[in-house]
């Protein structure tokens, strides 16, 4: 603090940008200012989250009302009732949506974890060619795929299928996936690993004894974002999941824009369906808040 | 262990799950598209050689280019809105104070929902007669007749997609920025500012320069995102009105799947595809050349 002071009694061009009281008062009308925007910046990005929530509780004639309501006049939970009761009815829809999920996370973690393990610990022929090859998703996007991928599993019977679903979605994030899981197994200590093996462990033990508990947060990044990516994911689903029964949650979403009688649509189930979509994703980015920063600032900056 | 022939074996053995994913899943579908477009292919009949009819007709094709067009003008309008919002809030927010990390945390939580809810979130704030936009602005005074925001009006509608999008987005970049910026040495500044840089000149020469790997990534991540755009179109204009808001991915999705001129679709595949292998080519070149 005092080195500092030293400074500013040393430079002119400092002294004379910080003239004591009234640079002070600048200061402090800056901090202010900077406070006000971060309020109406918070403001902005929950607004539409608080009134769709607050749309979800509205009576069925209240939804329906125009002009609109900005809040709710009770609470009311028939537009919950009656998207519990869409069609196959909204459990059936979860599971898929959950099913697809856990197979996504599953794949995800059972083809990067031992890529990883080989990629930062192997002496592999052509490595460099091999994991160019494995991030081949990067260059060619996967919205280009979905006909000719499509066609592949209209051959396997995997439309309508979670598992074929949850291929695709891998699919999506196994670049970032990849990338995240051998940066981590390369941050090890090579030690570990080695005093391990001149005890005697194989290489499994290796990886399940000294690496998996070494990688727990890259194991978790990857699953959460594995997650994410299935949960909210659409044109892949709308390609391959064209019977009702296969619907995953954000497909019944779009099919409740035009649910009532004469086609129009019932806004209380809409953002019923909406806030539903939405608190996983908020809950695991409170709970993982932390995984969510790493996995992105480790996953993009190279 | 990690240095004889047979432990090379064994590593390749651990990779062997990843490169049969990719094998099958990736390169496989790519070749297929390739062969797919050169093909005409429905599902219903055995498909039939054409060499490259199919990219010869995409050119004379008025939709496929309205649709490209389109594509790119919402790219031009929204990378430079997320850029430039993305780096103001970050530098606004990049200090470690309570209410500066609540600001960058509360900004990310609508990057965490789905781009699918989010449409469907805002296309009821846009509803012309259900949606609380028109009555906000109707109670505020600034409008008489509530404003049909989707389907009707070409840039309308694109306006106001781009602002669901940024809503949706923005925070994605300033989590990278901030991060970018955090990772400048403090003894930088504190040198910029002994020699009586101030605050705006130490943003232009010391910050921005600094965190340009990032500010060219996240450009590049956005533009691509922008190019592939789908989901919010689908479901808030669904290509209203006259097929001006059907976004390149939205004109491919329609000729495969309801139409299923699979063939042709495939070939807008490869087309779409070599666009955006061209701007990723770009940024690494220029990457390169500014980390030189």
């Amino acid at each position: 603090m005092t080195a500092g002071y030293r400074y500013v009694h040393d430079t002119p061009a400092l002294a004379r940008r910080h003239p004591s009281r009234l640079g002070l008062l600048w200061s402090r009308r800056t901090a202010y200012l900077v406070g006000a925007v971060c309020i109406v910046l918070c403001t902005f990005a929950l607004l539409p989250i608080v009134f769709a929530a607050l749309a979800s509780i509205k009576s069925p004639a209240e939804a329906a009302a125009t002009p609109p309501t900005y809040f709710p006049q009770g609470i009311n939970l028939s537009s919950y009732q009656r998207l519990w009761n869409f069609q196959l009815g909204l459990p059936r829809y979860l599971m898929n949506s959950l099913g697809t999920a856990f197979l996504s996370i599953a794949m995800a973690l059972g083809v990067t974890i031992p890529a990883g393990y080989a990629l930062a610990r192997y002496r592999l022929p052509r490595k460099e060619v091999l994991f160019i090859f494995l991030l081949l998703g990067l260059i060619i996007p996967y919205q280009a795929l979905l006909t000719p991928i499509f066609l592949m599993f209209s051959q396997l019977k995997l439309t309508n299928t979670l598992l074929g679903l949850a291929i695709i979605h891998t699919h999506i994030q196994l670049p970032f996936s990849l990338y995240v899981m051998r940066n981590s197994f390369e941050a090890v200590p090579r030690e570990l690993d080695e005093a391990a093996v001149i005890d005697g462990a194989t290489s499994w033990q290796v990886l399940v004894r000294i690496f998996l508990p070494a990688v727990r947060p890259a194991i978790i990044t990857v699953a959460l974002f594995a997650f994410v990516t299935s949960w909210n994911e659409f044109l892949g689903a709308l390609v391959m999941m064209n019977s009702g029964a296969s619907f995953t949650f954000p497909l019944v979403l779009a099919a409740n824009r035009a649910t009532t009688s004469l086609g129009g649509t019932d806004w209380g189930v809409l953002q019923a369906g909406v806030t539903i979509s939405i608190v996983p994703c908020v809950a695991f980015y409170l709970l993982l808040q932390r995984y969510y920063i790493a996995g992105l600032t480790s996953g993009a900056v190279k | 262990m990690y240095s004889s022939r047979r432990s090379a074996l064994v590593g390749l053995a651990y990779l062997a799950p990843a490169l049969v994913f990719v094998g099958l899943f990736t390169a496989y579908p790519f070749v297929q598209m390739l062969w797919v477009s050169l093909n005409n292919w429905s599902l219903i009949e055995p498909p039939r050689f054409v060499g490259l009819e199919n990219f010869t007709r995409a050119v004379g094709d008025r939709q496929f280019w309205v649709s490209l067009g389109y594509t790119l003008r919402y790219a031009l309008i929204i990378t430079p809105i997320l850029m430039v919002g993305g780096y103001a809030m970050a530098l606004l927010t990049a200090t470690n104070t309570p209410l500066r990390r609540l600001t960058r945390g509360v900004v990310f939580v609508p990057v965490v929902i789905g781009l699918g809810s989010s449409s469907l979130l805002w296309y009821w704030l846009y509803s012309p007669h259900y949606g609380l936009l028109n009555k906000l602005l109707q109670d505020l005074g600034l409008i008489d007749q509530p404003i049909l925001w989707l389907g009707v009006d070409a840039d309308t509608s694109t306006w106001a997609i781009v602002l669901s999008v940024v809503w949706k987005v923005l925070g994605f970049g300033v989590i990278l920025f901030v991060a970018a910026i955090q990772a400048i040495p403090s003894e930088i500044n504190e040198a910029a500012m002994v020699d009586g840089a101030s605050a705006w000149q130490r943003i232009w020469r010391v910050t921005l320069p600094l965190t340009m790997p990032t500010v060219l990534l996240v450009t590049l991540i956005s533009v691509i995102g922008s190019l592939l755009a789908f989901d919010q179109f689908f479901l808030m204009t669904a290509g209203q009105p006259r097929n001006l808001t059907a976004t390149a991915v939205f004109y491919v999705y329609l000729n495969s799947f309801p139409y299923l001129k699979l063939g042709y679709g495939a070939a807008l595949s490869v087309i779409l595809s070599a666009i955006v292998l061209s701007f990723t080519i770009g940024q690494v070149i220029l990457q390169r050349r500014t980390r030189a």
